[in-house]
């Protein structure tokens, strides 16, 4: 049989318990269903696991899957998804990366891999294309991400490694999956979940290739989409020349950066002292694309001359400037670079321990926090004091192993949980849902917690793409999140960057799927699987035991003090009304029968 | 005389976009082992060099190869003809510069023939850092070292 297009049509599966390897046909329902990547991902993991199951145990699942577009020429189209329950909030936890790994993948001739079970000691997956073996990693344990992921190269040369460092051998809740030494499937654990398998790395080269469908037909519509993020001012220049710290002054000056765990309100006359042009006049060294993009934001940064600092690595991003940088008012860049390299060089998500740093700087201010728990002094804008925590997570020293549960079980511990700045236990980014009205129902209705890529408002709300609306106003913003979701969960799917949608669309993403698979579904028929993925992730969490789609009282009750959006909260209870309206579920944010009949997803 | 392909490892970001639409061009699939251009990342130095065959004027692979597979054509690319080719991969070895490349699973030698004028890694590179030069226009490189002379004169005359 011929195989289908985009695809190579093979998964790995893989039972650490056994120490088995087995390979299985591609399940193309569900691939067409539910498009790749993030969405097939999910649809595999509900599939075979029981949702109630312990995200550290043994009978959790973990799944690395590619997306039909992965390692074609789409637009910056090299990403995979790392799959299974979060541990940091219990529901469904999917995190996407970027570089090179996931074509390496599909490259040796698999979609995806599904890891099964808990090794007895620790392993790696070797693939180098049709031979696929589990080895030994006893001399792997213990060992950060850059020096695995060397070792692996100098051992097997040419390869792409994923790997965790040592917080995700100790199950820290927010450790990552890192892969190309510096980029993260980031946010929710999924690094502590592999590490709970005893699992290190996944090591692959691979020498075929990515057919699709309909070559000329696929090579327009790429060129199309390439020219268009070519051309638009925020692929075209802004994020190439500055990186997403480009942000840093844009969103302070509608007054969201969040500042000093949200306690002072969430505007920064010191902003600039963070940004992205400082970085560039600092410590950055030159701009770096991941595989096949046009867009090439990441940031290569070196500290040279400031002592114990000193390092060469990536980043930061806008949102681990924030959590480093206004979360906790340290306005020192070098420190907030080395915390970051921390964080890629061990594997820990920056985002949920920078704000779970500012939480700990709030509540030692407060008292709350005794000082001899942390060992020395802790207060808002101590630099030294938030790299030396960094590093004391990544160790599981002392006062780490408390920051390593993040914030929300932090601050339960010392009696303030509603100091936690998360939603679903997971850590809202760098835009503050008071003065950014969309974002905060973002953060309320996301599958996977606190986030912002699961819909990203700011788009519209900030940046006025593809419309601009009053960041301010509530109106309109339930139905616009909705087709959002929808369509974040798609171009996730597809294997390419979210970043694209800066500067392309539905019609663009929807073009280049549709070539590559051989598809001629309609625009609307492909954004659908975007719904159905929602849903399903929703209906996950629902079985899962998912908390209440609501904010931190912070962002309910306390105005903001100063700033453009000085006196506001956020209303989210009359965006919520709306947003389930719009999506057809119940009163109390419940998929209707009727709409997951509708979506062939009904029980 | 043709076209000549220039790199300026200064602008390249290491995508690789090159060598995928490179790939796609000549094999119909996305696979950058199949690709004639490669990307060298090197990480201490921050540095990336993608390299492709640079048309020598005397070039080892033709000058090696037994059955007249490798030629010059009009437009100055050497070219090779499959048809000719007894995948000797003597050319492989008399490369100076590694260019001409040997694929195991596909059986055949490969190297750049600038895509019969269409050159895909320059039309696809972001950042202009694999472009097509007119070799007889004057050298870029010569403008800018002329500009720099012209400026630091014109400060010290100044």
């Amino acid at each position: 049989m011929a195989q289908a297009k985009g695809w190579m049509g093979t998964i790995l599966r893989v039972n650490l318990t056994e120490g088995t390897i087995t390979k299985e046909p591609l399940n193309m329902q569900d691939a067409n269903d539910y498009v790749g990547a993030r969405g097939l991902g999910t649809k595999y993991y509900c599939n075979e696991v029981d949702p109630k199951v312990e995200p550290l145990a043994p009978e959790n699942k973990l799944i690395f899957m590619t997306g039909p577009l992965t390692g074609t020429a789409a637009t910056s189209a090299g990403r995979y998804e790392v799959v299974s329950k979060a541990p940091l909030t219990g529901i469904i936890g999917a995190a996407n990366s970027g570089g090179h790994f996931g074509p390496e993948l599909k490259y040796a001739g698999y979609d995806g891999i599904i890891f099964e079970g808990k090794a007895e000691k620790p392993v790696y997956l070797l693939i180098l294309d049709d031979q696929v073996e589990l080895l030994d990693a006893g001399d792997l344990w213990g060992q950060g991400v850059h020096e695995v992921t060397e070792a692996l190269e100098a051992k097997h040369g040419s390869v792409r490694v994923s790997t965790i460092g040592t917080p995700g051998e100790r199950g820290v809740l927010f450790a990552g999956v890192m892969n190309d030494k510096n980029r993260a499937a980031g946010r929710g654990g999924m690094g502590a979940v592999m590490g709970s398998k005893n699992l290190k790395a996944v090591v692959v080269r691979g020498t075929g290739g990515v057919k699709v469908a309909r070559p000329k037909e696929f090579m327009d519509e790429i060129t199309k989409a390439r020219t268009m993020l070519c051309e638009h001012p925020v692929t075209g220049e802004g994020l190439g020349a500055l990186g997403t710290e480009i942000l840093v002054n844009i969103v302070n000056e509608v007054g969201g950066l969040p500042l000093r765990n949200g306690r002072d309100g969430a505007y920064w006359d010191e902003a600039d002292s963070t940004s992205g042009e400082r970085l560039v006049d600092t410590y950055l060294v030159k701009n770096q694309g991941c595989f096949g993009c046009t867009i090439a934001c990441g940031r290569v940064t070196k500290i040279e001359g400031r002592g114990d600092l000193d390092g060469l690595g990536e980043g930061p991003e806008y949102e681990a400037g924030w959590s480093y940088g206004a979360a906790c008012g340290v306005t020192d860049l070098g420190a907030i670079v080395k915390a970051n390299f921390i964080c890629n060089e061990q594997g820990m998500d920056p985002i949920t321990l920078g704000a779970t740093i500012a939480c700990a700087m709030e509540l030692s201010e407060m008292g709350a926090i005794p000082e001899e728990d942390i060992g020395f002094p802790l207060r808002f804008g101590d630099a030294e004091a938030m790299v030396k925590l960094t590093q004391m997570t990544a160790d599981g020293e002392g006062f780490g192993q408390i920051l390593g549960l993040g914030s929300y079980r932090m601050a339960e511990k010392y009696g303030h949980p509603e100091l936690s700045m998360s939603a679903k236990k997971q850590e809202m980014p760098a835009y503050d849902g008071r003065a950014i009205q969309g974002i905060g129902l973002e953060y309320a209705t996301s599958n996977r917690g606190g986030c912002h890529v699961r819909g990203y408002m700011i788009s519209p709300e900030v940046l006025g793409i593809p419309l601009k609306m009053d960041p301010l106003e509530t109106e309109g913003k339930g139905a616009l999140l909705k087709t959002f979701q929808d369509l974040t969960a798609l171009c996730d799917s597809t294997g390419i960057c979210l970043f694209t949608t800066f500067g392309i669309g539905l019609p663009e993403i929807a073009g280049m799927y549709r070539e590559a698979v051989g598809s001629d579904e309609s625009d609307e028929e492909i954004l659908l699987k975007g719904e159905r993925i929602w849903n399903l992730e929703k209906r996950f969490n629902i079985q899962a035991g998912v908390e209440k789609d609501t904010l931190p009282p912070r962002l309910l009750r306390e105005a903001l003090p100063s700033g453009p959006a000085k006196g506001k909260v956020s209303q989210l209870q009359t965006m919520l009304a709306d947003y389930y309206a719009e999506r057809g579920w119940t009163a109390d944010g419940d998929p209707t029968p009727e709409k997951l009949e509708e979506l062939n997803l009904s029980y | 005389m043709g076209k000549q392909l220039v790199v300026d490892p200064k602008k390249c970001v290491s995508c690789r976009t090159c060598e995928l639409v490179c790939s796609f061009q000549h094999n119909e699939e996305f696979n950058p082992r199949l690709s004639n251009v490669s990307v060298f990342y090197y990480e201490k130095e921050c540095i990336t060099v993608p390299l492709m065959c640079m048309q020598c004027d005397e070039a080892s692979c033709a000058a090696i190869c037994p059955t007249g597979a490798l030629s010059r054509n009009a437009e100055g690319v050497v070219e090779h003809n499959a048809d000719k080719c007894i995948v000797c991969k003597m050319c492989v070895s008399a490369c100076p510069l590694g260019n001409v490349s040997y694929s195991p699973a596909k059986r055949k030698i490969f190297k750049c023939d600038m895509c019969g004028g269409e050159t895909m890694c320059a039309q696809y590179c972001p950042t202009g850092a694999i472009s097509v030069v007119d070799p007889t226009d004057v050298p870029s490189k010569k403008q800018l070292a002329a500009d720099k002379m012209m400026a630091a004169v014109e400060e010290v005359s100044a």
